[in-house]
């Protein structure tokens, strides 16, 4: 499967694995987007630290990238660097071996500091499972693989 | 509501149901089972294959993993060499029972008389056969990590590869605005149990506990094994006829009373407003907007549970208990048994039953309404019952009643 035809089901569980793997930083292999025109600036913006989202000059913040503004259906749009702060909107404890030999996993759920309705979904690093809540103040820390620099967050400390 | 009569979907009954064979590694074609539900359903309409003028499906056409997408129209009508007025099949919609809800339209607008929907998975077959081991068989295999594009991007790097890790963000949110339990959200799974143990044809029917629950392996918390649907082979059709029709059906006729389609917030795994509820609140919303019928009017309810948090959220935003009060609703678990006030996934559900992925609950709806139900027939002759498929930004519901209502 490809694209973006399919919804419901990337892949399911591979042969069941009863131990109690410690936590890591998300999967044991990154399954990377492909990089284009749209999207090209938001995946390598973590090449100098900063991250970034598609802004129009009404300053709303669109994301995923688009073309109009959703808000106000301007089509004055560029990126612009934001705090990287956030909040854990929610978040779960992965378990379960999609990808084989990898860690525990936290997947998390951000809601970007400058606008309450954008959110990524990521991976919550440098954090104990018994630390994560619901609410909790979060940072950027990317980690590159090949030439995608994924945003991670990890609790502000 | 005033217009209510008008309604287009009202103009559409269920003359008919049929199933194929379901079970764990059937190695059957998907066509195969299908052709055996729609043979079954037509008969059970009084039919023969020469009235059926209208085909319909969620999705077909090689959407999703292996063996999840069913067999395409054109294959089945081909098998069944129909000759058809009408067609359509697709992945986009208000749910699997889109494919129902564009038949009702159809019959009502005149473009068919009869049509047969249906709704095919052969996941369990094809996981066998080790065709869904998706990005771990890519792994496996030496050709390198595909990448992607759309939807996807934003949720798989993360390893957010299944709806099991989409889904468990609303349940975790659930948990933190409205206090949820694992002991609570374990009697959706528990309620299924006790009901497939009396449906011959359930995947899972032996007995299963609490503490059973509480010590299964985890997923992606707060979900567990037995909070996730278990995949499985069959074929689910049901023939929408013109409901001028319904006094001709051997079987009693179901009419569709209303129909919810709407999806208001943003069409996202991750971007919707309200992650606690997602689409099933604009689907229920606008099905109660097009009826006099209310909550309490309901004898029967067969609420998708592809994961048993979805039931949950559907129970609230169907308005049979308050928001954020579904844990309390079904914590004694007998409110919701088939002897309580809300009989719920009276077959089992797809946690023990299988994940016929929303025909199951279709079908299972109709089978209480006509009162043959078998074992598990709801007393008291239920009359109203409603159904609903899906779950995050995918949500669709209807309301069916035995009679015009």
């Amino acid at each position: 499967m490809s694209g973006s035809g399919g919804r419901w089901v990337a892949c399911r569980a591979v042969p069941a694995d009863t131990e109690i793997r410690p936590l890591g930083r998300g999967p044991s292999i990154r399954v990377l987007p492909v990089l284009n025109d749209t999207n090209r600036f938001f995946w390598t913006s973590g090449e100098d630290g900063r991250l970034r989202f598609l802004r129009c000059d009404h300053g709303h913040y669109v994301h995923p990238p688009a073309p109009v503004c959703g808000y106000c259906l301007s089509h004055v749009l560029a990126p612009e660097a934001v705090s990287g702060r956030g909040t854990l909107h929610s978040f779960t404890v992965n378990h379960q071996q999609w990808v084989p030999g990898s860690d525990r996993y936290v997947v998390g759920l951000v809601t970007i500091d400058e606008q309450d309705d954008v959110r990524l979904l990521t991976n919550i690093v440098d954090c104990e499972e018994e630390e994560l809540r619901i609410g909790m103040p979060v940072e950027v820390a990317f980690e590159q693989s090949e030439d995608v620099w994924l945003p991670l967050f990890r609790p502000v400390r | 509501m005033a217009a209510s009569d008008q309604l287009h979907e009202r103009k559409a009954v269920i003359s008919g149901i049929g199933q194929s064979a379901v079970g764990r590694r059937l190695n059957r074609s998907d066509v195969d089972l299908t052709v055996e539900a729609a043979l079954a359903a037509i008969e059970d309409a009084g039919l023969t294959r020469d009235d059926i003028d209208g085909i319909s499906t969620y999705p077909g056409g090689g959407m999703g993993g292996a063996g999840f997408a069913g067999p395409t129209t054109p294959e089945v009508q081909d098998a069944l060499r129909l000759q058809l007025n009408w067609h359509d099949g697709g992945g986009e919609g208000p749910g699997q029972i889109r494919a129902v809800f564009s038949a009702c339209l159809a019959v009502a607008a005149g473009l068919a008389r009869h049509v047969l929907v249906y709704r095919t998975v052969t996941e369990s077959t094809a996981q066998g056969a080790g065709g869904r081991q998706g990005i771990a068989g890519a792994v496996g295999s030496g050709r390198g990590i595909p990448r992607f594009g759309g939807t996807f991007q934003w949720l798989l790097p993360y390893g957010a590869m299944s709806a099991a890790n989409w889904i468990a963000l609303v349940a975790q949110r659930r948990m933190y605005e409205y206090g949820l339990t694992r002991e609570q959200l374990a009697q959706i799974a528990l309620n299924g149990r006790r009901n497939a143990a009396l449906n011959p044809k359930a995947i899972y029917r032996d007995p299963m506990t609490l503490d059973d629950y509480l010590a299964a392996r985890m997923i992606t918390t707060p979900l567990c094994l037995f909070d996730c649907d278990a995949p499985c082979d069959g074929s689910t059709a049901v023939i929408v006829s013109h409901a001028d029709y319904a006094p001709d059906t051997p079987n009693p006729a179901c009419h569709v009373n209303a129909i919810g389609t709407a999806l208001r917030g943003r069409p996202n795994w991750d971007q919707f407003d309200d992650m606690t509820t997602m689409a099933a609140r604009d689907a229920a919303a606008a099905m109660w907007a097009r009826t006099d019928l209310r909550p309490t009017d309901v004898d029967v309810a067969e609420l998708y549970d592809g994961f048993s948090i979805l039931t949950m959220v559907w129970l609230e935003e169907l308005g049979f208990c308050g928001k954020g009060e579904s844990g309390a609703f079904v914590a004694d678990g007998r409110t919701i048994a088939l002897d309580g006030a809300l009989p719920l996934n009276t077959s089992g559900g797809q946690l023990s039953a299988g994940r016929l992925h929303g025909f199951g609950f279709l079908h299972e709806a109709c089978l209480q309404l006509r009162g043959q139900g078998g074992d598990r027939q709801v007393a008291g002759d239920p009359e109203i019952a409603v159904v609903a498929n899906g779950g995050g930004p995918i949500a669709g519901s209807m309301l069916l009643t035995r009679g015009a209502g």
